[in-house]
């Protein structure tokens, strides 16, 4: 085998824990996932049930985070919304790494005007304003959570494309490379024998940072109206509901932006902490 | 006078002249006035566009017809001094005032008329009122000062017509330009206009008539709700005629600052329903839908206590108005029996589009809750108006939709053929047939009752509430109009107190 | 150089060529029509028709397209048709806003992020240092349209310091103008700076860690000296680099804070077009747009040649 960069499985986890940002941010994401997926079979209240003789209570014993103008529990919604959040961002990551990592390794083995090709189209995505995009696409297929799920994925692709090429491009340089390139293997073996092992860790990496950038793009677009509709709760969008009821419920708004800024925090933290932990040679203090 | 002596004179007039100074520097500060409105106008030609919130820029205060419409709906001369009517009712002659010129120096006068409501009736005009001109037979200018119009045949409502923004009198040499840069006669002319933010009105200082006392007026553009309340809390909007946050009224009735006028509006706000399409021609499954519909907590939570629960398509306002709002008394079991009888008893799935505005969004929230109990499943799909006129008004491509209906006295559009809902009732038609012979006004009042009572009988659409209108300003503005017999923001009287 | 340059220049005009298509098709699909928007509800269809026919609307997709084209080239973007005027005039209109948001929030990005970053990457370890990654983790997990509602709040509504929102013109002179986007820009600029502060830090210490650092200070050069002469000059490439991102995304993707402002910016006005279907606004505005991007990051690539004078000659190569 190649001179695998990945430490072995336990050693990881002693490194890992040791991490402080690591331990925070698996802390805070655990929590949250953790969340979302008991929402699945429990939540204190049903977020689809209104009480509009309830509506716009104070945070109390009965309801943690209070409740909206519906009469809605907002810890419920939280605990639901979270869901969304995640699985949107998730599955952005997924299509920014699944088309990004072939098309950047891709790109790398076979050089030359493919390779210029290709990183130009990522150019083009590039040149667009993302949030502009995202409006168009969802105005050509409507709102939505699957929409918003293409709209921010698109602009993942370009990010992890050029990750992967680059370190495509590095790791074909190496000797361990060369060496299978003597024996006779093809490109395409090689990268997947080889390369995507190798670059595997950055791309977890990068992939916990999307899915970070991920959650705000979400709550952003549903703020405006295009993400995630009614009656399935999601951050942005009670953040929007909140807005003009700021001054009599502040709770409305100060909740789902804590829910955000608390899931991305814990997100980068993770992101950090892996970054250390993974690749030591990595580790000198970048952002 | 000595030295001393003149000192003191000097001295003690200028403490005189202080207050005074005071005072008109604080009485300067209080001569232009921020309107904020919910939509911008795409243009500013009254003649050329159907959106209300041209009329609501420029009605009256920059453009003016011969007649205009008062703030109880009155009618009221404007660039026509009197009028006298043939006997049969078919030939209006106009007096027009002398001295009246347009705000780039024109002279105003007979062939500025003709030239008008040519231009409004002509076969390539885009006027979106162009049935308002359909009954006129000839325009003629007797002298520049009398125009002579004639009908095809005698119509009660032409006065109040010529009042509309459609009908206001526009300059040939600069009605090509009025989109931009509007010319019209009234005692605003217009002073700038910074697109995506706001519209400047200035005076028109050689205007024909009163002097307004606002030396500037501007229409602020404010479509967040949350905006608006923060401009208005902020004092940088002095009035909204119709404000777009219903959440907030109570806290802006509570402070002291503002004056909070609720008004009711034409709007009957349905739930508009697919009446040819399955399982909704059923009208089982139409009542059940009524049975389920909890009205009072759809005001409340979507209109935060505003508006008037309506059992019918009428104004509750409206002395032909029949209140209907118990014939489907919420009743979930019931609702339950009559879909099952239906052969719906679990229940089945549809959509509801909703248009942008909140009493359809956050209605449309709260029915997909109250129907799910009754076992419909609800998918909200939110739509633009650009998809929803297309889609759902005229492709009646929709199950269930909600929408405000604020024409007055629309009850026609049940007999209207294609109509949206795709509802047909002989009887119904029979009714309004009778209706339109009838001369009688308690006879028409009558049968308006009748017509009200088949359509909910029928169970047609989802009959919500009436929508209400709050205008919030500026405690210390006087002359704003409470109640909007037209689309206007009428700033001619304005003043500010103090 | 000039190869590099003008391989560049060329692959942006394909770039521009390709954004064209698909800005153009994607507008084809979205569904709802101009002229049904505009005319309202109540509109005959033969009003509606001969609205159609006067914008040109009935014309076939190419033709329209390759007038677009062809009318872009010569400078001419159209004419809107809701407002009527020329979307240049509309482009102009609202670029006096969002252009002034964009460098007020990257000047405020900048003036707290490089200090402080530097700052941070001087005393490394420190509990200075510390605290300042902890902050600006926070900063970057904030969303700046959260930021800004509660900025509104506070500073506007409870404090009355500055407006709500709005955008008075510029004519009501250039300090009240700055002063309502004074608050748009610290939501916009302070998550920025977040981001910027730890390029920044990270970069320098990159830089630091580098033999011919050492050997400067190995030459007696003294700390401070080494970091101001060699040290921030040669980490500006990724500060640079972020700049231009930022600039680039502020100029465009301010949308959320515009709303949240009432600003009659550019991103609103392409949110609004779309809503109305204006797409002649949409179409032309996006593009304008792509190609100023596009200029940024040739920009931003020959910041690169003027920092960095490796570059240069392996660039002249």
């Amino acid at each position: 085998m190649t001179p695998d960069l990945a430490p072995p499985a336990q050693h990881f986890w002693s490194r890992a824990l040791a991490n402080r940002s690591f331990f925070v941010g698996f802390i805070i994401t655990a929590v949250v996932v953790m969340m979302a997926a008991v929402s699945y079979v429990w939540t204190p209240f049903d977020v689809t049930e209104l009480n509009i003789a309830g509506k716009l209570k104070a945070p109390s014993t009965l309801h943690w985070f209070g409740t909206d103008h519906f009469g809605r529990d907002i810890f419920s919604m939280i605990m639901v919304g979270a869901r969304n959040s995640i699985a949107v961002a998730l599955v952005a990551v997924i299509i920014g790494i699944g088309i990004g990592v072939p098309v950047g390794c891709w790109a790398a083995a076979r050089g030359g005007f493919l390779d210029e090709a290709l990183m130009r189209g990522n150019d083009i995505i590039f040149a667009f304003p993302a949030l502009l995009s995202a409006v168009m696409i969802t105005a050509v297929f409507g709102p939505g959570a699957i929409n918003a799920i293409i709209a921010i994925g698109i602009f993942n692709i370009p990010v992890f494309a050029r990750l992967a090429r680059g370190a495509a491009l590095a790791l074909w340089t190496r000797e361990f490379i060369l060496a299978a390139r003597v024996a006779g293997k093809g490109r395409a073996l090689i990268t997947a024998e080889h390369i995507v092992p190798n670059m595997a860790n950055l791309i977890i990496v990068q992939g916990t940072v999307a899915f970070a950038l991920g959650i705000i793009q979400e709550a952003g677009l549903a703020y405006v109206g295009l993400g995630t509709q009614p009656p399935f709760p999601s951050w942005g969008k009670m953040l929007n509901e909140a807005q003009t009821m700021m001054s009599f419920a502040p709770h409305m708004a100060i909740v789902p932006g804590l829910a955000i800024v608390i899931t991305v925090l814990g997100l980068n933290l993770l992101g950090d902490g892996l970054r250390d932990v993974l690749d030591p040679h990595l580790s000198r203090e970048r952002t | 006078m000595s030295k001393l002596r003149r000192i003191a004179v000097a001295a003690l007039m200028t403490t005189a002249l202080m207050p005074m100074v005071e005072a008109s520097t604080a009485l300067a500060a209080k001569t232009s006035l921020t309107m904020g409105m919910v939509l911008e106008p795409p243009h500013l030609d009254p003649t050329a566009g159907a959106p209300a919130a041209i009329d609501e820029v420029v009605y009256s205060n920059l453009f003016e017809g011969l007649t205009r419409i008062g703030s109880k709906g009155e009618v009221l001369p404007g660039l026509a001094e009197r009028w006298d009517v043939s006997e049969d009712g078919k030939t209006y002659t106009f007096h027009l005032r002398k001295g009246v010129k347009f705000h780039d120096g024109t002279d105003f006068d007979a062939s500025d008329v003709k030239f008008s409501f040519d231009r409004a009736r002509a076969e390539e005009s885009t006027n979106a009122q162009k049935g308002l001109f359909a009954g006129i037979e000839n325009i003629e200018t007797v002298d520049p000062a009398t125009v002579k119009i004639t009908l095809k045949s005698a119509a009660g409502s032409f006065l109040f017509n010529l009042g509309w923004g459609d009908a206001v009198i526009v300059a040939p040499e600069s009605a090509e330009g009025n989109k931009a840069k509007p010319i019209g006669t009234g005692p605003f002319k217009f002073g700038n206009w910074v697109k995506g933010a706001s519209v400047d009105l200035v005076r028109n200082d050689a205007y024909w008539g009163d002097k307004v006392s606002l030396e500037k007026a501007t229409f602020r553009f404010i479509s967040d709700p949350a905006a608006a309340l923060s401009s208005m809390l902020a004092g940088d909007v002095d009035a909204f005629a119709n404000f777009p946050a219903p959440e907030s009224i109570p806290q802006l009735k509570a402070d002291p600052r503002f004056k909070v006028v609720v008004g009711s509006t034409e709007g009957e706000t349905i739930l508009t329903t697919n009446n040819t399409k399955p399982p909704f021609n059923d009208v089982r499954v139409r009542r059940a839908i009524a049975h389920a519909i909890d009205r009072q907590a759809i005001i409340d939570g979507a209109m935060f206590g505003l508006g008037t629960p309506i059992g019918t398509h009428f104004a509750p306002h409206h002395p032909a108005y029949v209140n209907l709002v118990d014939r489907y008394p919420l009743d979930l079991e019931g609702a339950k029996k009559l879909l099952a009888e239906a052969g719906h008893p679990d229940g089945f799935k549809a959509t509801l589009k909703l248009p942008p505005p909140s009493y359809a969004r956050r209605g449309g929230e709260i029915i997909a809750a109250q129907l799910r109990k009754i076992g419909i499943e609800l998918e909200i799909i939110p739509v633009e108006w650009g998809v929803w006129v297309p889609e759902v008004f005229k492709g009646k491509d929709f199950d269930l939709t909600i929408v405000s209906h604020t024409e007055p006295q629309d009850i026609g559009i049940y007999g209207k053929e294609g109509y949206y809902f795709n509802y047909t009732s002989d009887a119904f038609n029979d009714v309004m047939a009778k209706m339109n012979s009838e001369t009688d006004e308690a006879k028409r009042y009558g049968l308006m009752g009748e017509g009200q009572k088949i359509i909910t009988e029928d169970a047609v659409n989802g009959y919500l509430f009436q929508l209400a209108k709050a205008g919030v300003w500026n405690a210390k503005i006087n002359g704003l109009w409470e109640n909007s017999p037209i689309q206007a923001n009428d700033l001619t009287g304005v003043s500010w107190s103090d | 150089m000039t190869l590099v340059l003008t391989r560049k220049l060329l692959w942006a005009i394909v770039t521009l060529i390709v954004a064209s298509v698909v800005v153009f098709l994607a507008l084809e699909i979205v569904p709802g029509d101009p002229a049904q928007v505009m005319l309202g509800i109540n509109a005959t269809d033969e009003a509606v028709e001969a609205l159609r026919r006067s914008l040109g609307l009935n014309r076939p997709p190419l033709e329209r397209y390759l007038s677009w084209i062809s009318g872009m080239i010569v400078g001419d973007f159209g004419k809107s048709y809701t407002y009527s005027v020329p979307v240049w005039e509309l482009f102009i209109d609202r670029v006096t806003v969002s252009l002034p948001l964009a460098l007020l929030s990257l000047f405020i990005s900048a003036a707290i992020a490089i200090p402080v970053g530097v700052y941070a990457a001087a005393r490394r370890g420190s509990a200075a240092d510390t605290g300042i990654m902890a902050i600006s983790q926070l900063g970057i997990a904030v969303p700046n349209f959260w930021l800004a509602l509660l900025l509104v709040y506070v500073m506007a509504i409870w404090l009355q310091l500055v407006p709500a929102g709005g955008f008075p013109g510029w004519e009501a002179g250039v300090l009240n103008g700055l002063q309502s986007l004074l608050l748009p820009a610290i939501a916009l600029g302070l998550p920025q700076a977040a981001i910027l502060s730890r390029v920044t830090r990270s970069a320098l210490l990159e830089t630091l860690g580098e033999d011919y650092i050492r050997t400067a200070r190995a030459k007696g050069l003294s700390r401070r000296a080494t970091l101001w002469k060699h040290a921030l000059r040669n980490s500006m490439i990724p500060v640079v680099t972020i700049i231009g991102l930022q600039f680039a995304y502020l100029l465009a993707g301010t949308i959320i804070i515009e709303n949240v402002f009432y600003l009659p910016g550019l991103g609103r006005l392409v949110f609004q077009a779309i809503s109305l279907r204006d797409l002649i606004v949409v179409e032309s505005i996006v593009m304008i747009l792509v190609a100023t991007i596009i200029i940024i990051n040739l920009l931003v690539d020959l910041a690169y040649f003027w920092i960095d004078p490796r570059l240069r000659r392996r660039g002249a190569r």
